[in-house]
């Protein structure tokens, strides 16, 4: 993927952008979550077929983004609250993976994400495990079906699945795969291995 | 509700917006979800209406095909409430065409998980 800066004119969109057969698609999304700095953008922009895009949520921000427009001020103070990609899985559907860090202060986004999402993929750094407990919670206060998706750094020693379902207080169903965000038949491995799972729950 | 700057930006179209917009409350958040896909409707269809420059510069990003809400507010840099509430806008105008996801059912969702399987499978084999 070529990168190019999102157009905040909107003037430069390109074919590409826009939706392959949007008069007939059916959107549909799954949530890419986990810590900070676990590989969720990674993640995304490894299977997403258009450049990754992100966005915040709160209308506080409204001055400032009128600041923004006007060229008054160069510099607004945004928080990124959720970055995204699309991934047109044939002619009649096309899916959006959300990615977000755990955190609640983001609440209005976390009810827009979890809203009518098929599942939730939960990117965990095995040297960092505490960190992802407030993610899991999360997901699961909002219901959602979800599988574990191990991010592997270099360097780092493989830890049993075992204890790692036990440090994370799994149930036994629950799909546990190691993946490396940075490649994408690895991540798309990962989001099989989850879409599978989801599968079998709803039958 | 009256802090200086507001004031001060009340002039501009995108506060006008959110301002006429805000008394009729948010817009309905399944019509205009983070997936919703919208496009611009055919010119024949739209009401006569003065458009801010903001549901102008959105309308013409809608123009060349679907994007979703979230794509829309991911391209234009703007925050999701404020491109919610201008898409709500142009869509009362019947300037917009909008196409909400399908609602969550059991059988919908395997309809569309196999799908998506498939198509992943296909792609990344
Ligand atoms: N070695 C390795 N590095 C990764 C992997 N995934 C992400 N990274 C790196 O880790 C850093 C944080 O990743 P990022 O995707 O920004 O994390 P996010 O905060 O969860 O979005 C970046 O420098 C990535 O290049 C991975 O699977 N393996
Ligand atoms: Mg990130």
């Amino acid at each position: 993927m070529v990168f190019r800066p999102s157009s905040a004119d909107g003037q430069s969109l390109d074919k590409q952008d826009y939706v392959q057969g949007g008069a007939t698609q059916t959107a549909v999304k799954i949530l890419v979550v986990g810590h900070f700095a676990v590989g969720k953008t990674t993640f995304i922009g490894s299977i997403s077929e258009i450049e990754p895009l992100s966005t915040e949520e709160t209308m506080t921000r409204a001055a400032a983004a009128v600041d923004d427009l006007k060229g008054v001020r160069g510099k607004t103070t945004t928080t990124v609250a959720m970055d995204f990609g699309r991934l047109t899985v044939s002619e009649r559907v096309v899916l959006y993976l959300f990615g977000t860090p755990g955190q609640l202060r983001f609440v209005q986004m976390w009810e827009d994400m979890a809203r009518g999402a098929l599942g939730a993929l939960i990117l965990v750094d095995p040297e960092r495990l505490a960190d992802s407990f407030a993610v899991i919670d999360l997901i699961e206060q909002y219901g959602l079906d979800y599988a574990i998706a191990v991010n592997h750094f270099d360097g780092n020693p493989q830890r049993a699945e075992a204890s790692l379902r036990e440090a994370l207080d799994l149930l036994d169903d629950t799909p546990v795969v190691t993946c490396d965000a940075r490649d994408e038949k690895s991540s798309a491995a990962a989001l099989t291995t989850l879409v599978r799972y989801l599968l079998d729950r709803a039958s | 509700m009256t802090a200086p700057e507001e004031f001060e930006l009340a002039s501009d179209g995108l506060v006008r917006a959110y301002v006429i917009t805000k008394g009729r409350g948010l817009p309905d958040e399944q019509q205009l979800s983070l997936i919703t896909l919208v496009t611009a409707a055919p010119d024949e269809d739209r009401r006569p209406q003065q458009l801010s420059p903001e549901e102008q510069r959105l309308l013409d990003i809608c123009s060349a095909g679907y994007l979703s809400v979230a794509e829309i507010a991911g391209h234009t840099k703007l925050p999701l409430g404020v491109v919610r509430i201008v898409l709500a806008g142009l869509t009362e105008g019947g300037h917009l065409i909008t196409r909400a996801p399908v609602p969550r059912a059991r059988d919908a969702d395997r309809r569309l998980l196999e799908e998506v399987l498939h198509g992943l499978q296909t792609k990344f084999g």
